[in-house]
């Protein structure tokens, strides 16, 4: 048990649970649509002031799990409530509370429609994120990422565009046949391991080489299609365009966040063998998404979708420095998310801004937007240039630390990449300092620059307080993450270096004293 | 030298970099209530105050001071440690003092010329927000705060080209600078990363420290069969980065655009500091490139290229920011080829000298379009002199300076890179760039006086409409003019007095700051051929003699046979068309590079994602099979319940098997 947390109080649970009790709360005595917006912010606000004490009360020195809370929940299958954070999983935490706040500030006009079942959409959606992020059982974990998906159906099938059941239905096949896997892949380390859904046994029990490259095979297609990773990633730029704000603010902001942490959380330190094996397919994939990704970015005709793939682009930096086992590269890919969640979440905002006022996301139906918006075109400029990843901003210490820890990968990586030194990698992956200004800054040249043309552009207001307000704390995360990110990585420094011992040893040597020791049971599976 | 007893004082170190910042923010972010006389009030005090402050550093640092210390830890993840921090050396303080002069002069010049301006309070933010990234580039002490500072400078560059954000041209040339720039940060970036990788810190004490012993263990990278050292990639991969910044061949292309901005910027950023930062860079990692013969050639070499290149486009532009932009390329090729030979500090001075001059042309230009209501056509001018006196006498001294004529700063400087380019026999690369350099003295000294006498001599071809208006510019316009026109003839004085021109190591002015292999050192073998007079008459007066002739040919040409340029375009069209396309960069580049990607994205997008992946994989291979799978699966839906059983039995026997045979 977690020495700090001195009254055993379970921030945890109240974290995950708070949310859906203040919507069950709302939807039963809670009548009027403002009534509604108000109370949701104090749920979401109550939530984020709960998660708080994780940061401030997180012991940095271990690699250990804190705030763990344990309870029997299915016996009869060795299932548990069991729940735990470590330094890779608590900045997720935090990030969820405060990115559903903001949210909920950015629907409180444009949602017009069914207010409360949007907003009660939303609050049970956090509690299906914080709890993939603080579950340390298997199926709790399964649990509440497949509960996730029913929220963020809803928000996109209900509140979305045009298109938005083509998008949900994408969306939703993509990411269930991916689970679905997931859900098979928990069940054969089920009966491998003992009988166990613990995570933490997971962790330790030596799977032999078969079984860890087929479980492996199984979590990347589930996680994958979360990232997206190339091919699996066409269902994003839809699911984004159609989304409303929010949608795609929780989407790129949370959702995405969600498979790259199962590559942390299940493939690195469960299946290390098939990790190091995989290593050359998930960089040759995350340099696609790098660099293809990006060119067709750069070629959208619609915001959104463009964000969309500088999303994907952003993510490939991530699996690239997930799977190269070395400190800078893994707590880069983790600064990376946390950074792109601030981003981009932010960058869709702006989109929102726009669309709220003109009702289309079509880049030619822009030009010359800073000579009425002058504030709002200030402000997307400093997030064009976070997403350009100029220092300074968030991104650049993401994308620095992953290219310096890619170029000088873990020898582990590097013997997998054989012929192909992982200095060239890092090389390729530099591109994007190039490609991501081109598509940025080429949108922002032709949405917000220029002179007034268009009569549709004239009439557009500048933002409001409440707009302002909700892009202050993002402009302020994003310069102070970017300039001294040093309290971000002193939380992850003790998990991630255990976590690069987890995938750089072997399970194999083990994995065979088992089968000497236990020669009974292996007969039986023969 | 790191062992000096004489340290400078810390609070006066941040206040340099700190002044400017404030005054940026304070104008950024309150400029609509600070009103426009407040705004420029603070930038100018914040400015002026860094540039004090740096002048008393200098005088410090003169005396023997100088400074090495962390503030704080920017990144740091297992042994990967970037910290922040500052370095003041000799090389540094020079740096400060004439960023610092040459921006408070601006920041002066700036209150008249953009009077009335929407963005003016905008303007003042920006160009403050400048001088306090260009301070962080050469203040800092490692690799990771030149990237800072690098960048930093960068988009600020970038926002103030398309200041006028109305103008398509300005914003489109504000992209490609960016970008052109950030293709060069694809080289640096990779530089620091090899760096980083090669010595495990980027530190640039510890980094130098180690340098020589790294070279003696011969550590080489191979790809596709070529084998290139260690050190010499990290050069090259950094100079890609200078070569962005510093606008040489073919990076330069952002550079003469860029005039799409407000003049002052194209004094301070794209003539006098910014765009030297390269030079700045090569001189500072001297320690690096000493160790490798082929980043030496290739900076020569390049630099060659492009002081000759850029100066026969500039013979024929006809727009006068134009004329001088491609001379501010040509002049940053010239400082390259200094560094290139191993004379730094030749390249440093000329770096000085031309911070001084080069912002002296431009805000003289400036002054100049601000009496022709904005026009910069240099074939409208003429006879000018009339009308705006004191612009005259002061772009003359910058004339003359750039020209490189005796007394005027850049004689003193030019001088030097080609002299030490004449005698430092590196083989070809030496030779060619000696070769460029020196014809290109003939050229510079020509399109500089073709400019001046189309402007202020030649007949008359003011429009009338503007002629009503052209006037001399007020005095906060003039007296920055004035002053710089002191740097442009004294720097040079100066430069020598204080042993600029001697050499580096041994006794001159940088003392350690800059680092040269005696064998290299190309200022020591010219002082020794000056001791016992085997310098060659043609070495030692020939780019005087070539400077001469060049304005002798403009005077002739512009000035008294003024039928003649027309003649000769017109007998040589295709190479005059050649230059005046500007070599057909522009085409070429958007041939080799922007169409091919425009066309790759959206190959990619349509035929890539949108037919192979969505079309073809998912609802070709996938959404089809599941249907056709779907459609034998329903025929065995018979809803017969004996059916159902069957298989219920069949499951309940497989799962039973299973279990007993694990058990």
């Amino acid at each position: 048990m977690d020495l700090h947390n001195v009254l055993d109080f379970p921030i945890l649970s109240l974290s995950i649970f708070l949310p859906s009790l203040g919507a069950l709360f709302i939807w039963l005595f809670v009548r009027g649509d403002d009534a509604v917006r108000w109370s949701a912010l104090a749920v979401s606000v109550a939530t984020f002031l709960v998660t708080l004490p994780l940061a401030l009360q997180f012991d940095t020195t271990t690699a250990h799990m804190q705030f763990e809370e344990f309870h029997r929940w299915i016996p009869a299958f060795n299932i548990n409530y069991q729940l735990g954070v470590d330094g890779i999983s608590m900045p997720f935490i935090l990030l969820t509370s405060l990115l559903t706040v903001i949210c909920i500030i950015s629907a409180w006009e444009c949602i017009r429609t069914r207010v409360k079942e949007y907003m009660l959409a939303f609050l049970v959606l956090e509690t299906t994120l914080i709890g993939v992020f603080s579950a340390l059982d298997a199926v709790l974990f399964y649990f509440f990422w497949e509960a996730m998906l029913i929220p963020m159906y809803l928000i996109i099938g209900v509140w979305g565009g045009k298109n938005r059941v083509y998008a949900t239905i994408k969306f939703f096949l993509y990411t269930l046949a991916g689970s679905v896997l997931m859900l098979v892949a928990l069940l054969a380390m089920y009966f491998k391991a003992g009988h166990t859904f613990s995570m933490l046994d997971f962790m330790d029990y030596p799977f032999d080489f078969t079984w860890q490259f087929w479980i492996w095979i199984a979590f990347f297609i589930a996680f994958a299609v979360k990232v997206p990773m190339w091919p699996v990633h066409t269902w994003l730029p839809d699911a984004h365009t159609e989304a409303p704000t929010a949608g795609s603010v929780i989407l790129a902001g949370i959702l995405l966040k969600m498979g790259a942490y199962g590559f942390l959380r299940f493939s690195l330190p469960m299946l290390p063998d098939a990790s190091q094996y995989f290593v050359p397919f998930v960089v040759a994939l995350s340099l696609i998404a790098i660099i293809y990704i990006s060119l067709v970015a750069m070629m959208q005709q619609d915001m959104k979708r463009l964000i969309a793939y500088s999303s994907i682009a952003h993510m490939g930096f991530v699996t690239l420095g997930t799977f190269m086992f070395t400190q800078p590269a893994v707590e880069g890919a983790i600064i990376g998310m946390i950074s792109h969640g601030f981003v981009a979440a932010a960058l869709f905002l702006c989109v929102g801004v726009m669309y709220d006022r003109l009702h289309t996301r079509e880049i030619a139906d822009y030009g010359g937007v800073v000579n009425v918006m002058p504030v709002f075109a200030a402000v997307m400029m400093v997030f064009c240039m976070a997403n350009v990843a100029l220092p300074g901003a968030s991104a650049f210490i993401g994308e620095i630390m992953v290219l310096i820890g890619t170029f000088d990968a873990s020898s582990v990586a590097q013997a997998q990449l054989g012929m192909v030194s992982s200095k060239w990698i890092a090389i390729g992956a530099a591109t994007s300092v190039v490609l991501s200004a081109c598509y940025t800054l080429w949108m922002y040249k032709r949405v917000i620059m220029g002179d007034l043309t268009k009569d549709t552009v004239k009439g557009m207001p500048d933002m409001n307080m409440r707009e302002f307000g909700y892009f202050v704390p993002l402009i302020m995360l994003v310069v102070w993450l970017g300039l001294y990110p040093l309290p971000v990585l002193d939380v992850m420094h003790e998990s991630v270096a255990h976590l690069i011992a987890q995938a750089t040893t072997s399970k194999l040597d083990a994995a065979a004293a088992l089968a000497q020791h236990m020669p009974v049971q292996q007969l039986a599976v023969h | 030298m790191h062992e000096t007893a004489l340290t400078l004082n810390t609070t006066e170190l941040l206040a340099i970099p700190a002044l400017p910042l404030l005054a940026a923010l304070l104008a950024g972010l309150f400029g609509w209530a600070l009103k426009e006389k407040l705004t420029h009030w603070i930038c100018c005090l914040g400015v002026i105050g860094s540039a004090i402050l740096s002048i008393d550093v200098f005088m410090q640092v003169q005396a023997g001071a100088s400074f090495y210390g962390n503030y704080w830890t920017w990144m740091l993840s297992d042994q990967f440690v970037v910290p922040v921090g500052m370095m003041i050396d000799r090389l540094t303080a020079i740096m400060m003092v004439t960023v610092t002069i040459v921006s408070a002069c601006v920041h002066v010049y700036t209150i008249g010329y953009m009077h009335g301006d929407p963005g003016y309070t905008r303007f003042f933010s920006y160009i403050s927000a400048f001088t306090f990234s260009m301070l962080v580039l050469v203040m800092g002490n490692n690799f990771f705060t030149l990237f800072f500072g690098w960048e930093a400078v960068g988009l600020f560059s970038y926002l103030l080209i398309g200041f006028w954000f109305k103008r398509e041209s300005a914003n489109f040339a504000a992209l490609k600078a960016f970008i052109v720039n950030r293709v060069g940060d694809f080289g640096f970036a990779i530089g620091i990363l090899a760096v980083w990788y090669y010595f495990g810190t980027v530190d640039y004490h510890e980094v130098f420290r180690m340098v020589p012993d790294f070279v003696t263990q011969h550590v080489s990278l191979h790809f596709m069969g070529w084998e290139v050292t260690a050190i010499t990639f990290m050069c090259l991969a950094l100079f890609i980065g200078a070569m962005g910044k510093s606008a040489q061949v073919p990076l330069h292309v952002w550079l003469p655009d860029s005039m799409e901005g407000p003049t002052p910027i194209s004094a301070l950023i794209h003539a006098a500091t910014m765009v030297t930062a390269g030079v700045f860079m090569v001189a500072r990692l001297s320690p690096m490139f000493e160790f490798s013969e082929t980043a030496l050639a290739t900076v020569t070499v390049v630099g060659a290229i492009t002081a000759w290149m850029c100066a026969t486009i500039g013979l024929v532009q006809n727009d006068i920011k134009r004329v001088i932009a491609y001379s501010t390329c040509s002049q940053l090729g010239y400082m390259f080829v200094a560094c290139g030979v191993s004379a730094y500090s030749a390249g440093i001075f000329h770096l000085m000298t031309h911070a001084y001059f080069k912002a002296l042309l431009f805000l003289a230009a400036g002054s100049v379009i601000h009496g022709m209501m904005a026009k910069q056509d240099i074939r409208i001018m003429g006879q000018l002199r009339r009308f705006m006196p004191v612009t005259y006498i002061t772009m003359l001294i910058g004339a003359l300076a750039l020209a490189g004529l005796p007394p005027f700063a850049g004689y003193w400087s030019k001088d030097l890179i080609i002299e030490a380019a004449a005698v430092r026999g590196m083989g070809w690369s030496s030779e060619l760039a000696y070769w460029c350099v020196l014809t290109g003295v003939f050229m510079t000294a020509f399109y500089t006086f073709r400019m001046f006498f189309l402007t202020f001599h030649n007949s008359d071809r003011v429009p009338a409409k503007i002629k009503a208006h052209v006037h001399e510019s007020p005095k906060v316009i003039t007296v920055p003019l004035l002053i710089l026109s002191v740097g442009a003839i004294g720097a040079g004085f100066w430069g020598v007095s204080v042993g600029l021109t001697e050499a580096e190591v041994i006794h001159g002015y940088f003392a350690n700051s800059i680092f040269v292999l005696e064998a290299h050192n190309p200022l020591l073998t010219l002082e020794a051929a000056e001791t016992n007079h085997t310098l060659g008459f043609f070495t030692h007066y020939g780019p005087l003699l070539l400077a001469l002739g060049g304005i002798g040919l403009a005077w002739f040409m512009y000035f008294r046979e003024t039928a003649m340029p027309a003649k000769l375009a017109a007998s040589f069209p295709r190479v005059h068309d050649f230059l005046l396309n500007k070599w057909y960069w522009d085409e070429l580049f958007d041939k080799l590079f922007v169409r091919p990607a425009r066309c790759l994205g959206t190959m990619l997008w349509q035929k890539g994602d949108l037919d192979m992946i969505d079309k073809g994989m998912i609802h070709g291979g996938i959404v089809d099979s599941i249907k056709s799978g779907a459609a034998r699966m329903r025929a065995m839906q018979t809803g017969m319940v004996y059916h159902y059983a069957f298989a219920m039995v069949i499951g309940v026997f497989g799962f039973l098997t299973y279990l007993l045979l694990k058990a």
